[in-house]
This record gives C-alpha cells, structure tokens and sequence, in this order.
C-alpha cells in the first residue's frame, strides 16, 4: 500500500499525478472464501479489515451489490460521540471514539476526525434534570461530559438564539467535547484501501440473491455473480437486513424507515461542532466545506425508498430555524435519505444467529456511522473466534426474548 | 408526500395519518401459555418486506380510524386499503419483492 | 498571438465600458437604476438582472472558485450559473450566495463579491492558483492527517465557504399555500405556454409554474418567428389568452423544486424579491406552493453545456445561449469581438443576432469537419468566418480572455497542429444541450440516453406526467411548439376534460439541423487545465486521477472529485464528467450511469420551508381557561405542553421562596391547584370494565360505581407509560385520569386496542380533557372550603371519603367532584365544563378566603408529592420501569386475568434482582439539597469508571420534614433501606440514606382529614 502523506502528495504533484496506484482492486470473485461479508459499507468494510489485520484471516470477500459506501455510510450526518446513557452502550461507543481518535494514522487516510464537540440541548426543567442524569452518568463513566449553562452556550456558539423569550428557551446544556463529526467517504475508502492491502477481496455490483444454509449452518451465498462458498457470512447491510435475513429463513427484531438529512450551500465558518436538541427536534453541524448539515427524525412509516417527504423536510427545518434563526436565508441545497434499520430499543443488534456460521451487524438505525470501528472490529472478533465479543454480549438477538432491552431513547429522551 | 384514501373520509394527504405498522399481527389469546421466545417473535419480530406490505393505518388529524393498507415499500403505491376486520383484497399479495424498481 | 489587436481591443474596452445596445426587447433603458457591486456604483436599467447590469457595464469578473480562487466571470444567464455567486444587501435583508444572473435589479442594490480579499477583483488568495497541483481531487484524503486533522481544520475552514450568514434575523416573511389543480405544468417557454394553452381550453383548473421572471422561457432570449410574427409577440397573445382563460392560474416567478410522489410537487414563489429590501414588509418575500396535481407536464427546457478545453474557465468565456440572451432580451453585448466555438448548430442564430445588431463576429469556430446546411448557409452570407473543423486549443489572457488560439480537430477530442489566433473578448461556446430532466426523475422516472442528441431524455414513469420540448430532447421550436400542445391536450383529458379541439401548432422558421458531433473534452491538451465544474474547481484530471486510482461508480467519481456537488448541483458539468469518464474507461456514457437527482432541483431559501411556523407560531401555546387569573397573581409560568404556573411570586420573593411558602400554606390550610391538564379519557359502553381490565394492570372490574382506583398502565413490553386514577361513573361508564403529558397518547393507545384488536368490545373513547377545567383544593381545610361553595354534594367526610366521586353543581354549574390526592393531604379535585373554569377558580378563591387559600403551582405540588413519595411517571420512571419496580408485585400476583404488559413480566431481565427499584432518599445533612440527575454510588470519592446504582429522579428541601429528600431508582433498592450511600454530581458526592419513598404522614392520616 502507497504510503499516503503531504510529501508523497508533493511528489507525486512533480508528475502530475500520473502515477498514484489505485486504491483497491476489482477482483473477480474467487469460488470460495473463508468469510464472505455482505455489504460493502462502512461496518462491512471494517470488519473486513479487522478480520485481516487483528485476526489474519485474508481470505475474505466483502459483496457489495452497488457501489462502497454508497448506503448508509455514505448518506449520513456523520456525527461521531459516545455520550449515551446505559453502560453497555457508553463502554460499546466509546471503544469506537477511541478507534476513530487514531482512524487516520491507523489506515494512513485522513477521515476528518472533526471533535468540535456535541452539545444537547434542554428546552425546561424536566430537559435539565435528564441531561444531568445523563452527563453525570457518564462522567461516572470516564466519559467526558459537561453541563453548559445558557450563557456559556451563548459564548461559545453565539449562532444559537439564546434569549429567553423563544417559543422554547435554550435552560442549558451538556457537551461532550470529544463529540464531533467525520468525512463519511473517507471512513468507508479508507477500511477498504486498507482492508484491500491486506488481500481481503472486494466486490462491487454484487448482489446477494440467496443464503445457502443446510441443518441451521450456512454454506455460502448465491450472487448474481455466481455461487460462493463460505463457511462464515455476515449480514451487514443496514436497512436492508430484514431482506437479507429472510433469505437465510430469519425473522428479524427490525423495520426499515427512511432518515432524512439536508444541506445548505456552503458558507464561511459560522457553527463549531454538532447542536442536538432532542425537545426541538434537529441536529445541526457544519462541514468542512462550509455546508450546513442538518438531520431530524426518520419518517414514520416503513419504506425502501431512499428519499423522504416533504413533511419531515418542513419540520426538520422549522426546528432548525428555531434554534438557528439567522440561517433563514440560506439555500438548502440538497436533500437525501437512507434507509434506516431500527430495532425496537433502537440499539443495534449485532453477534451471532440461530444459523452457525451466520453473524449479523443490523439495528444500527439512526446512528451506525459513529459505529464503525468498533462495530467492525468486535464483529470480525465474533466471526474469528466464533463466539460473542463481550462489548456486543449485550447487543445479541437474545436480548429480545429475556427483555433485556437497552432503551437509549426512553431512558434520556434523545435522539441518536 | 403520499395520498391515502380513508375508508370513512376519503383521499387525504399523509400528514393527517399515522402508521402503526405491520397489520394482522394477532395478540396471542393467552399469552401466558407462550413461550419466552414466541412472546418475543410476537412483540418484537416483522416481515420488514421489500415489496408490497400489508400495515395499519390511522387518520389521526381525522376520523381517527383505523384501517388497513396494502403498500408497496419502494415506489410507495397503494395497491389497496381496507377496513380494519376486512380480509386482505386479494389484488394486493403476491406482488413478488423482485417487481420492485427502485 | 497579435499584441496589436489585443492592445486594441482592451483599448476599446477602457474608453468605453459600457456595451447596452439599447435594443433589448424587455428592458427599459429610460429608466436608470444604481446599484453597487463590490463598493462601487454603477447604473443599469429597468429589466435587468444583476447579472446583464454588470456586464453592461463592463464588469468581467465577478467571482471566485470555491477551491483555487480563480477569477471568473459570468457563465450563463440563468439558473445554472456556477460563477456569479454574491452576497446580496445585509443584516434581515442579507442572503449569501445569491446567483446574479437570477436577481433582478431594483434601486439601490448592494451586491458583494464572496470568497475573496479584498474583492474579486484583486483576491490574495488568488495565490492559491499558483499551487493548484499540491490540491488534485481529494488531497485531503492523503494528507493533513499528522499529527492530526485538527492541526488544519481551522486554517482549511476559513478557506472554504462562500458566502456569510446574516447577522440578524430575517427581516421578512414567508408564506405557504396548498394547491389542488388537474394539470400542472412546469416551465413557462414555447412548450408550456403551448400546453398550457391546449390544457386551458378544456375548462379545467390549469396551474403554470415558471421560474423566471416573466414568461417565455428561452424564447426571451431569441430573435424566432412564429405563426408569421416574432417570438415575442407570440409570448405576448399566448400570455394574454391564458389570462383571459378561466380555470387558468399563471406563477411566474415559481421555480418548482421538487416532484414527489402521488403527483405531489413543490414550487417557491419568488413574491417580492426583485423589490429588495424595498418590498412591503407585510408581503412574503417568498410562497412555498404545495401542489397535487391530477396531471403534470413538465416543460422544463435545457441547460446548455460548455465546452471542455484549455483554460475554458477564463472570465469572458461563456455559453452561446446566455450571449444571446444578453443580447436579445437584455440589449447588453457581452463584448465587441465575439469568437463563437461549437460542436452543434444552436450557435449559427447566436452568431447572426450578434451580427445583426453590429457586434463584431470573430469567427464561428465548429468541431465538427464539415458541417453543410442552412445555418451555415447564413453564417456565409453575412460574410462571418466560419471554420470548420476547428478547436480552442490556447486561451490568451488570465484575467480575461483577449485571444484564442485554435488548432485543428481531427474527431474525438483529439487536436492536431496550431492553427490560426483569433483575438476577442469573448468566447460563445456550446457543447450542446442538457434537457433538465430533475424533476423527471425525481418523480421516479427513468432515463433513454439519447445518441442523436448526445444528452438524457426522458423515457417512462410511473406518475401521471408527461414531458414536452426541449426537456423530452425536442431543440426545434416547430417540435417544442407541437409537444406542448399535444402534451397540453392529453393531460387534459386524463384530467377529465372533454374531447377539446387539439389546436394545431403554428409554423415556425426552423431550419433543418446537422446533427452534433460530441465534443467531450481535448484528450491531447492538459487536462488539468480543462474544467467541468467551474465551482468547485473540478478539471478533467481529478476525474482521470479518479479513474487511476480505482474510483469508477459515478457516484465515487462524484464524491471524490466533488464534481457537481456544488451550488449549481452539476447542472453545466454531470453530463461533461460522465462522458470523461466514458472515455477513460471505454464505456458508453448511459454504461457510466447517473447520479440520482434529488430535491430541490434548484437551491431554495431555509425560510420558505418554514413558512409562518416561527417564533411564536412555532408551536401554539396551550393555556389554561384561568390563565389570566394567574398571570395576574405572579405566576411563574413555565410550558409543560400547557403553559402552567410552578409557582406564584409575591413581592420581593424568588421562586424557592414561593414553592416553599405554598407547599407550607397547603399543609397548613388549605391551597388550589389549577389540574385543568390533567387527562380525563371516558370510556363508555357494555365492556368497558372489561377493557379497563386488560389495560390496567389492576382489576377494574372489581371497582365500584362513585369509586376510584390509582392505576397503572404498560405497554406489551411490561415498561410503565401511564399512571392515574380512573372512576367508574357507571356499570359501563369509567372516567380514565392520567398524566397531564399523556391524555393524547393514551387516548391513541386505548383506541388502537380497541379498533385494531379487540374489534368484538362495544365500547367507545372519548378524550375530554379540554372539556372540562379543574380546580383541585388539598389541605386540612380543604373540606370547609368545599363546603362553603354553593353545592348539592354533601361533602362530610363520612359521606363523601377518599378515592370516591361525585357529581351534582357548584355554584350551579354540572361539576365533577374526585377526592383523590397527590398532596397527601385531604383533595376534592373539582371539574367544571371549561368555560367555566375561571369562574370556578374565582369562586374557590372567594371561599377559600377566610382560611387564607393560597394558589399553589406545579413545582410545590412537586415538593408536596415528593414528601409523599407519589411517583410521578416520566420523571421517577424510565423506558425501562416496570411494575414489579416500583412495587406492585403482590397487587398483580392478586389479579387473575391478563393485562396488556404482564407476559412480559414473567421474563428473566423482569424479574431481575438487581433491578433498579423505586425508593426514597435522604440526605444525611438535612441542609444539603440532593441533586436530581445525581447517581447513587457507594463511596464519597468514586473511581472512574464507577458503576452507576441508580438515580435521583426527584427531590427537594421539605418544608414539612425539615429535612433534604428525594427519590430515585436504586439498583435492589428495596432490600436495602437504611443504607449509606452517596450522590454523584459534576465531580460531588453528597451523603445519603436510603430510605422508603414515603417520607411524610406514611399511615396516610391526612389523606382522610
């Protein structure tokens, strides 16, 4: 693998950059693999990688059926933070911020890590008390959390209207500085140049017509590139999972919904870090380019459409004015939508199946991204070693039928 | 945006509705006799279909009824709508996954 | 390269800027407008845009790339302009970005270049053009990583951007409206007045929505003769017969933005923004048209693509069509020597207009080698040069062009030996045409790669829409005409309309056209040279540097060049970097495939959205019917769903000081509460007591009439959602209280059971909590107070006891008496039909008067239910509380029929010992208050990671203990009453009991009182 660095890029500027290899390969697929990985998004790809680098294991195909990351990895608002409430969940994120503080040297690919911080807001007394339940939680945690008052909100993102005379007054805050944003492209490109140099096979326009299984074990998948064998497959295909599961005879914890994100055309620095109001329904952040990024609640009905309506996209907005009144005469630009895959506590549900040999990574609904890392490498644990890694124990389909649900959304009123 | 023809009301535009999801999941009569696991397929497990899916409805900032719609989950058709005790026209299944075009 | 001539022609240009022709067909040059551009004044004329002012006045450079700060003039005159971004006015007029080629003037605008220092003119960071190398696509993928991204961040931030967000508010307004029409029809050129004068015939409601600022389309821009009269006077008769026609509503100014499905589209009205800050400030300056339409014919035209060569990026190189409608519709001549480069025949018309209004023609330069008809036939016979089989391969001039050189074309992009210099101020190219198939697609349709035409076009959709002119592929006038009118006709009658007379289009002078030749890009020139996306700076490089690295899915290719992801959203580029990358990678250019189209088809303002829902309007604010009452008496309100009063201050008082003094006055007297939010469901019919059965998790049927019961409800998974008091009225009549948040929700919830599963049930609910107001009066002196009013209840204790109802008048009004208590102390929760409830509140206030009644908000009853150990769900419960939590265990064990919920309870995560149980806290010093949101753990100063115990939910400093309490969730709480704990908060720990949840009057005395 080319080393990538400003030097590098100097050079090879010197020859007009005529000579950079690619970034990956395009192989024909192989008959069989040792693992095959459906989904060639950012949890697929770095699970692949993991396998490869953590575990040696190489002889691994990653199928995507159109183009990497062009689902949910490549759609979303790409926050990153580990400010949840329940352990299981902080210890589970916070191993992935951590992946992601050192993402870039790993894979020698700049993915942007942008830790402008994430603060949530509280709209009333009741807000308040949940948002210190939660910050205290973790800070127990080891997790950095702080409350913000109004005043300090103001100070450091002055964009807000803070008065209090607003239809929902901004009482406070907490953030958590390490909260931020990443380059979604870069993350997905990134495992899969580095995933590809260590021999893993990946194959675009691919598609996974049917899982083979025989006495509740999987053999192999048949694609529209043929059949390939495989002892190991993992499911990893976001709002598709329920279609992928039904294939290998599996009824899932899961419905697919559109999410809904949009930009504004891009304008100087105005907004650090990402603004979250769980009361005012929006999240808002800027890129790099200068775009206003703005994301609400999924649409409320099932669909595999990848766009959204016009409802969500006007109450999106309004709520984003509300917060942000001076971005009223901004263009938004563009509006797009993935399909999200939600389980009923809204955690992911991630591990092993009833079929041996099969794994899923699904259930990440509104928040996969800020994921990946860890969702890639404690998968690629799973499938190495089949058993559970213990930062997914609890994540397991298992968890639905002892009701140990883990209910981030009822236990601090947020959105993901 | 979609139109939904409300059984009692008429055409309508999305707004005024809510999905409750899957229709036709039945409560187990005595949910007591269940296993850990057939409770969970019962609260928790969905078809989840790509393709045409068989859901219920509520004119919510209407009538508030309840009724029953056979729709297909890429192109967002609706292929039928039906009252709530109603037998699933028989038109709306066995529109295969593979008929979808995204 | 001839300095003379070059000398000359900038000569020409210093002594005389100004290039209005004085012919345009719709401007006003009698009335003069000044406006600013960049600090300084100039003057343009009634008619004009920002765009054709500056060029009028000479102005070449008007903008910055996004990435390498390369100046640049104007490119087109519409709405695919990639250049002439400005920031417009400031402060509640400011927009950022606002494309000059769409903004019309009006006096005294102030426009600003953006993304350069100290103006476009003369931007330092233009500097940054000298690098461009080190920044191929996507560098920052390969660097800027050590020692960290945010080492650069701030530095490539402040780089990026265009323009800047206002600093105030939004001075102005915007508005919404539903439209309901049988035929929509988008576009308001020769093809969509051509439907829109068939569809109209029929009588039907007929909606034209047109995004410019008068109608006409693209014909404004020409010199046509149709039906034996000019182009304009056609626009002219078919305007004034569509506004004559009944049932037709004509929206110029309307840019329709997206097409949804069930034929729902969107379409933004420009109301008053060509009046600027001028506008009357009580008009929206925008409309956003929510439209659903039975038929749709889009007639959206197309988008005219540049050429690709070296240095096509040079101010003053520009699309023939936008010369031409300078020239035309504005009068402005975009130069005095005008090269004109093409690979079609859409440039000969331009030619001959600039030719006949004397403008100097350079030359007609064509691709193509030989190309023989009737539009070459006229380029001869004014004696213009015309040659053919020629390419740019040079531009001279970096500030603006002042020469080409050209070289001969030997096909496919391929440029062979330098050949003549031709010098000019401007260059007119076309690459041919791009119909603007967006909203096409956005409604779900799919697309033919026309060959013929070397562009898109539509090919079948699902939706009830059909495509006419230049968007279907159609660029003869004669065709654009007979599309729209056939299209206009047949949407009609889809739409219902009776068979109308299909009127006959009007002859045209069309003229027989060669057909093009593609001419993607030079493939022997520098590529880094030659742009696609003028905004973001994409060459044909980055696309080559794409392809070599691996990227080839157009949808890679766009997102790591960044082509077509600007402002402009690729509308002059996605077709030139697919046919790129065709090339590169041997493959026909529908192989390549395209990105899909997403709304808005064309950038749209936040606020138009929005609407009116702002501010205030954002969410209507529910009062209660004695909201003056309160405000009168100092309430402190606070919204809560209702805008309720936590607590009332009297003068010189903070608000601890009212909550304590009013939770103290119940205790002591008596206090009124203003319940009016508190959910009231009835649910009435012969199974009702069986239906409350299964829904609450106690036994309803058991209850008695005049009764009440506190209650809690679950959802299938066992987790608590609602708690409440319900009264059995009659056999078949129950009245369901629950949480002031939660009437609407339940009310759902009780009705989707009711209609969706147990369909046998006859019962109905009704949810009538705003139709009834209640005072609720608690204290030791409650009764008298009760007693004092007017009534033919008899409130003795004895006859009247707790969790009993009654009803009879008060003061002659039907009321509806409750005694239940979430005081703890004696409570009479009076109910009266709303419009009685300030009357009620009054009358109370008045009876209460001799025992010094005092209005006591939520945040004392807080206090008083805290001391009490009430739970309060939502706050002392999660999305995991179950019953067995807060200690319902035996009272369920008792009930023998299932409810909704209680399977679930028997699962092992239910059952769990280590669950986080209901109970209450105390504070080992009584002074310190307990922090809510603080975490139970088990020593003063924990180590982190530390694990959690649970939480405080609730607390305060009772006044009627003395004592600092609270409750929470506390993992085995139960089994653990009397131990030492400690609260965490923000890095403290406070000392802690636990304790039972009820801290005050556990045998529950008072509640009989």
């Amino acid at each position: 693998m080319e080393k990538y660095s400003l030097l590098q890029l100097a050079k090879h500027a010197l020859s007009g950059h005529r000579h950079w290899p690619q970034a990956w390969r395009s192989p024909a697929p192989k008959a069989s693999y040792d693992v095959v990985i459906i989904g060639g998004g950012g949890h697929g790809l770095a699970t692949a990688y993991y396998l490869a680098n953590q575990h040696g294991i190489t002889n691994v195909a990653v199928l995507e059926k159109g183009w990497l990351g062009g689902g949910n990895t490549g759609r979303n608002t790409t926050v990153v933070r580990s400010n949840y409430f329940y352990p299981q969940s902080t210890l589970f994120f916070d191993h992935s911020l951590k992946l992601y503080e050192k993402l870039a040297l790993e894979l020698n690919y700049n993915v942007m890590l942008s830790q402008g911080g994430i603060l949530t807001l509280g709209h009333s007394r009741h807000d308040m008390e949940m948002l210190e339940r939660w910050s205290n939680s973790l800070q127990l945690q080891g997790v950095d959390a702080q409350m913000l008052t109004t005043e300090q909100i103001g100070a450091r993102t002055p964009l807000l209207d803070t008065s209090p005379a607003a239809r929902y007054p901004i009482w406070g805050g907490f953030i958590q500085h390490r909260g931020g944003v990443a380059r979604h492209d870069a993350v997905a490109w990134g495992y899969a140049r580095a995933a590809d140099a260590k021999g893993v096979d990946i194959i675009q326009n691919c598609e996974v017509k049917g899982i083979r299984t025989s006495a509740k074990q999987v053999q192999g998948v048949e694609t529209n590139c043929g059949y390939i064998r495989a002892d190991k497959v993992a499911i990893a295909v976001a709002g598709h999972t329920s279609v992928l599961g039904a294939m290998a005879g599996l009824k899932l914890p899961i419905v697919s919904q559109p999410l809904q994100a949009m930009v504004s055309e891009p304008v100087k620095p105005c907004l650090d870090g990402v603004v979250l109001s769980g009361a005012v329904h929006t999240y808002v952040s800027q890129s790099d380019r200068g775009e206003i990024l703005i994301g609400g609640g999924a649409d409320r009905y099932m669909s595999y459409g990848q766009r959204g309506n016009l409802p969500i996209v006007e109450e999106t907005l309004a709520a984003t004015l509300h917060l942000f009144p001076h971005l009223s005469r901004l263009k938004l630009m563009r509006q797009w939508a993935g399909i999200v895959d939600i389980s009923p506590d809204r955690s992911p549900v991630i591990g092993k199946t009833p079929i041996a040999g099969l794994y899923l990574s699904s259930g990440w609904g509104t928040g996969g991204f800020k994921a990946i890392p860890a969702g890639g490498e404690t998968l690629a644990y799973t499938i190495a070693h089949d058993r559970c890694h213990e930062l997914i124990e609890p994540f397991g389909l298992h968890r639905f039928v002892t009701g140990a649900l883990i209910d981030e959304g009822a236990a601090a009123g947020v959105a993901h | 945006m979609m139109q939904i023809e409300c059984p009692w009301c008429g055409r309508r535009d999305e707004e005024e509705f809510t999905c409750g999801g899957e229709a036709h999941i039945q409560r187990p009569p005595d949910p007591q006799q269940n296993s850990d696991a057939e409770w969970a397929a019962y609260l928790f497990d969905r078809i989840n279909p790509k393709g045409v899916h068989l859901e219920r409805w509520c004119h919510t900032y209407g009538c508030r009824q309840w009724f029953n719609v056979a729709r297909h989950t890429v192109n967002h058709n609706i292929l039928a709508v039906y009252r709530m005790g109603a037998a699933v026209p028989a038109d709306s299944v066995g529109v295969a996954v593979d008929e979808v075009s995204a | 390269m001839n300095n003379d001539v070059n000398s000359r022609v900038q000569g020409e240009a210093a002594q005389n800027p100004l290039r209005r022709l004085g012919t345009g067909h719709r401007v006003d040059t009698s009335e003069s407008i000044t406006f600013t551009f960049d600090g300084k004044t100039y003057t343009g004329c009634a008619g004009d845009t920002l765009a054709s002012a500056l060029l009028a006045n000479g102005v070449r450079r008007v903008g910055r790339s996004f990435k390498l700060h390369r100046p640049r003039g104007l490119l087109s005159a519409g709405r695919e302009e990639p250049n002439a971004l400005v920031q417009l006015e400031g402060e509640g007029f400011g927009e950022p970005n606002a494309r000059a080629t769409l903004v019309p003037l009006y006096k005294g605008l102030k426009a600003r270049g953006q993304n350069a220092w100290p103006s476009v003119e003369r931007d330092m960071l233009g500097v940054l053009g000298l690098f461009q190398r080190l920044f191929p696509a996507s560098f920052y993928y390969k660097s800027l990583m050590w020692p960290s991204w945010h080492f650069y961040e701030g530095l490539v931030r402040r780089l990026a951007g265009l323009g800047k967000v206002p600093r105030a508010a939004d001075a102005q307004q915007y508005h919404k409206r539903n439209l309901h029409c049988e035929v929509l029809i988008v576009g308001g050129g020769a093809a969509g007045l051509a439907a829109a004068l068939a569809a109209g015939a029929g009588g039907l409601r007929v909606v034209l929505m047109d995004d410019q600022e008068e109608l006409g389309g693209s014909l404004l821009g020409e010199n046509r003769v149709i039906g034996g009269s000019s182009s304009t006077a056609w626009i002219a008769q078919a305007v004034a017969k569509l506004r004559a026609q009944e049932g037709v509503t004509l929206l110029p100014r309307t840019s329709v933005i997206g097409y949804y499905e069930h034929n729902f589209l969107v379409g933004v009205e420009r109301v008053c923004n060509h009046l600027g800050p001028g506008a009357d400030l009580q008009q929206p300056r925008e409309r956003l048209w929510r439209v659903r339409a039975k038929q749709v014919v889009l007639a959206t035209g197309a988008i005219e693509r540049p050429l690709v060569f070296a240095d096509n990026d040079r101010p003053g190189i520009m699309l023939a069509s936008a010369v031409q409608t300078y020239l035309n519709r504005y009068g402005v001549a975009a130069g005095r020597r005008v090269v004109l480069v093409t690979n079609n025949d859409s440039v000969y018309r331009v030619a001959l207009d600039l030719h006949d209004l004397g403008v100097t023609v350079v030359a007609v330069v064509d691709s193509r080698r030989d190309p023989v008809g009737p539009y070459q036939q006229a380029v001869r016979d004014r004696q213009i040069p015309l040659l053919t089989g020629r390419m740019v391969r040079q531009v001279r001039g970096r500030r603006q062009v002042r020469a080409v050189r050209l070289a001969a074309h030997l096909g496919g992009g391929q440029l062979g030996e330098s050949r003549e210099s031709l010098a000019c101020d401007v260059v007119a190219m076309s690459g041919g045409w791009t119909p603007s198939i967006h909203l096409y697609s956005q409604a779900g349709g799919s697309l033919d790669f026309n060959e013929h035409s070397a562009c898109f076009v539509p090919a079948s959709c699902a939706q009830a829409v059909r495509v006419a002119g230049a968007a279907n592929g159609e660029f003869q006038l004669q065709g654009c005409l007979a599309e729209g009118y056939r299209s206009g006709a047949a949407a009609a009658r889809a739409a219902g309309a009776g068979a109308n007379v299909e009127p006959s289009a009007p002859s045209c002078d069309d003229w027989p056209q060669t057909p093009l030749e593609p001419y993607w890009y030079t493939g022997n020139a520098a590529t880094e040279k030659q742009w696609l996306d003028f905004q973001y700076d994409v060459k044909v490089s980055d696309i080559e540097l794409a392809r070599r690295e691996n990227f080839i899915s157009v949808e890679h290719v766009k997102r790591y060049t960044t082509n077509g992801m600007s402002v402009d959203q690729g509308k002059t580029s996605n077709v030139n970097a697919l046919a790129v990358m065709a090339a590169l990678s041997g493959r026909k250019i529908p192989a390549v495939g395209t990105t899909r189209f997403r709304p808005p088809y064309h950038p749209a303002t936040i606020g138009t959205f929005v609407g009116r829902d702002l501010g205030e309007s954002y969410a209507p604010r529910l009062e209660l019917p004695a909201h003056s009452w309160h405000l009168a008496q100092g309430a402190w309100m606070e919204d809560m769903g209702w805008q309720r009063p936590q607590c009332y201050l009297r003068a010189g008082e903070d608000f601890e000081a009212a909550v304590r003094r009013e939770a103290v006055a119940v205790r002591r007297s008596v206090g009124m509460f203003d319940g009016s939010p508190l959910g009231k469901i009835e649910v009435k019919g012969p199974d009702a007591a069986r239906f409350l059965n299964r829904i609450y998790i106690n036994n309803a049927v058991s209850l008695k009439v005049n009764a009440g019961r506190y209650g809690l409800m679950c959802n299938e998974n066992g987790v608590v959602i609602d708690d409440g008091v319900f009264v059995r009225l009659a056999d078949d009549h129950f009245m369901v209280h629950t949480t002031s948040g939660g009437a609407t929700r339940i009310h759902r919830w009780l009705e989707e059971w009711l209609q969706c599963e147990w369909l046998d049930l006859q019962v109905l609910v009704n949810n009538v909590t705003t139709q009834w107001a209640n005072v609720t009066v608690s204290g030791p002196n409650a009764r008298q107070v009760l007693q004092a009013l007017d009534s033919d209840i008899d409130f003795d204790a004895a006859a009247f006891p707790h969790m009993q109802f009654r009803s009879g008048t008060v003061n002659g009004v039907e009321a509806r008496i409750l005694r239940a208590s979430f005081t703890g102390e004696a409570s009479y929760e009076i109910s009266v039909p709303a419009r009685y409830g300030l009357a009620l509140w009054e009358a109370v206030y008045a009876a209460g008067e001799t025992f010094d009644i005092t209005p006591y908000g939520v945040e004392s009853l807080m206090v008083l239910r805290t001391e009490k150990g009430y739970l309060h769900v939502g706050a002392d419960t999660d999305g995991t509380t179950n019953p067995l939590d807060l200690g319902w265990g035996v009272p369920i064990g008792k009930k023998q029929d299932d409810f909704i919920g209680r399977r679930s309870l028997a699962r092992a995560n239910d059952t769990r010992k280590d669950r986080l149980q209901f109970v209450g806290i105390e504070a080992v010093d009584p002074r310190l208050p307990l922090p809510v949101g603080g975490h139970v753990v088990s020593c003063a100063s924990p180590a982190v990671p530390a694990p959690t115990q649970g939480y405080l939910t609730s607390a305060c400093l009772s006044p009627a203990l003395e004592k600092s309490i609270g409750l929470g969730l506390v993992s085995r709480g139960r089994e653990r009453l009397g131990e030492q704990v400690y609260i965490y908060a923000d890095g403290n720990t406070t000392a802690a009991k636990i304790v039972s949840p009820t801290h005050f009057d556990a045998k529950g005395e008072r509640l009989n009182g």
